[in-house]
């Protein structure tokens, strides 16, 4: 049994938790919005980005280390350009453009994971996301547990049969082919899920419950953070 | 009495030219039990899926007075639950309440009905404290529950499980026995677990390359196909002897 820690993270019960993700989800693009405009050497500004972003960390009780280590997955990549735009001259550019991406990956991990994923599809959906692409997301999400046990299942079997030879050239024949059975399985299963959901009435749209509910308390947290990203862009 | 299931003369060939059914001919009473044996691709599984329109073959397939065709497709597929062999295929939403709600709101019930009847039907299958939990948090015998209450939220008239046992273990075989027991629909049973056929069922029939050979009492048919494992058993004894 898996168990994904942003899944398990998402299951908390802080006040950043119980909001609305039809508050969330904007804050959350106004934040990504604010910190991109914000000039490049207005330190003070990224500054105040950087602690509300801390003190949303603390509020939703989520692992302080834990969630600032995780988002460095993105520093590989960041980093890489931030070399370029130095080599090139512009180290102040450089160093905003690592942190700026290390603080949007930030918070995007504290959005994601104090918010459940069905919810923030639901809240995704509301906004006005795509259906299907909702549905592909929602699959994707369902199913991948299902494809990596599977994907590990094959490791099993094939360090059982791989014997006392270590070459790289076999295992990397074994792991093409499994990755072709990987996939092949997963058509089949495509086609035994959409059975599944015929057999159950499917008419070719999803229907939801609707779990969402936006009080007085989101709206302010909307308000709120819409107005002090404002403020701290134009101070 | 009309009969719940009445098939007569079903052929189904597979794309590539597989002939799956040939001649099948078949009733289902309403109350009945029946469990369907047969070796692997001998057709029992695309059998049932006939039933409910999924696959289509030639012949005459009638499901609770309905001939099964485009126009009667959802009707006949509230009126049969199927719960499939891999409960991971049939658990498909994000948690467990809105999985089971998924076929009422396709019945056209509103959100708050659909609940209602997920949560009855969750309580029948013995799982109502995992209503909001990811399917992937469960159990083999869990998912299996959940699947099975999946389609009791619609009140089938007849439940056909496809190898309902399959990765659960004996006490959640145990369990399993006990709900559907319990359950007042007709029930056909795809299993190669004669025990959990027999201690469900009181008529079996028997499928080999696609014709349904033999209809009887489930230990007639068990005996007469020698479906059970106990030769197994004794030619690992046997092995076993001659080994030490």
């Amino acid at each position: 049994m898996h168990h994904v820690l942003l899944d398990r993270w998402s299951q908390g019960e802080s006040p950043l938790h119980h909001r609305d993700p039809r508050a969330k989800i904007p804050v959350l693009a106004l934040f990504l919005v604010a910190l991109a405009i914000t000039p490049v050497r207005d330190y003070l500004a990224i500054g105040v980005e950087a602690a509300l972003l801390l003190t949303g960390i603390l509020v939703s009780g989520l692992p302080f280390f834990g969630i600032l280590l995780r988002a460095m997955a993105v520093l590989p990549f960041s980093v890489t350009f931030g070399l370029m735009s130095w080599i090139a001259g512009e180290p102040e550019r450089a160093i905003a453009l690592v942190a700026k991406s290390y603080l949007s990956t930030l918070a995007v991990l504290l959005i994601v994971g104090t918010t459940p994923l069905p919810r923030l599809l639901a809240g995704m959906e509301a906004l006005g996301a795509p259906r299907l692409l909702v549905l592909v997301a929602q699959f994707l999400y369902r199913y991948l547990f299902v494809i990596s046990e599977q994907a590990q299942h094959m490791r099993l079997a094939a360090s059982c049969r791989q014997g006392p030879v270590d070459h790289h050239r076999p295992r990397f024949r074994a792991a093409a082919g499994a990755l072709a059975v990987l996939f092949a399985r997963s058509y089949l299963r495509a086609e035994g899920i959409h059975r599944a959901m015929m057999a159950r009435a499917f008419t070719g749209r999803f229907l939801a419950l609707d779990s969402l509910r936006f009080d007085f308390r989101d709206g302010l947290f909307l308000a709120g953070l819409t107005v002090f990203l404002g403020l701290v862009l134009t101070l | 009495m009309t009969p719940l299931i009445e098939v007569r003369d079903l052929h189904y060939h597979y794309d590539d030219g597989t002939q799956a059914l040939e001649g099948v001919n078949f009733t289902l009473q309403a109350g009945e039990t029946v469990a369907l044996f047969g070796a692997n691709g001998s057709g029992k599984t695309t059998f049932v899926l006939q039933l409910n329109g999924i696959l289509r073959g030639e012949g005459s397939v009638t499901v609770c007075g309905l001939p099964v065709s485009k126009e009667n497709l959802a009707a006949i597929r509230s009126k049969i639950g199927m719960v499939f062999q891999d409960a991971d295929e049939q658990l498909f939403m994000p948690t467990v309440l809105e999985d089971v709600a998924f076929g009422p709101l396709n019945q056209g019930l509103d959100p708050e009905e659909a609940v209602a009847k997920a949560k009855v039907a969750l309580e029948q299958a013995g799982l109502s404290h995992a209503a909001n939990r990811a399917p992937y948090h469960l159990s083999a015998g869990e998912k299996r529950q959940v699947a099975l209450a999946g389609v009791l939220a619609m009140q089938p008239e007849i439940l056909v499980l496809d190898e309902p046992t399959t990765f659960l273990d004996p006490p959640a075989q145990r369990h399993l026995v006990d709900i559907l027991r319990d359950l007042p629909q007709a029930k056909l049973i795809v299993t190669h677990n004669t025990r959990f056929a027999a201690s469900l069922a009181s008529r079996a029939v028997f499928f080999q390359k696609g014709k349904l050979v033999a209809d009887g009492p489930v230990d007639e048919i068990v005996q007469r196909y020698d479906w059970t494992y106990s030769p197994l058993a004794a030619d690992f004894r046997y092995s076993a002897q001659r080994r030490f």
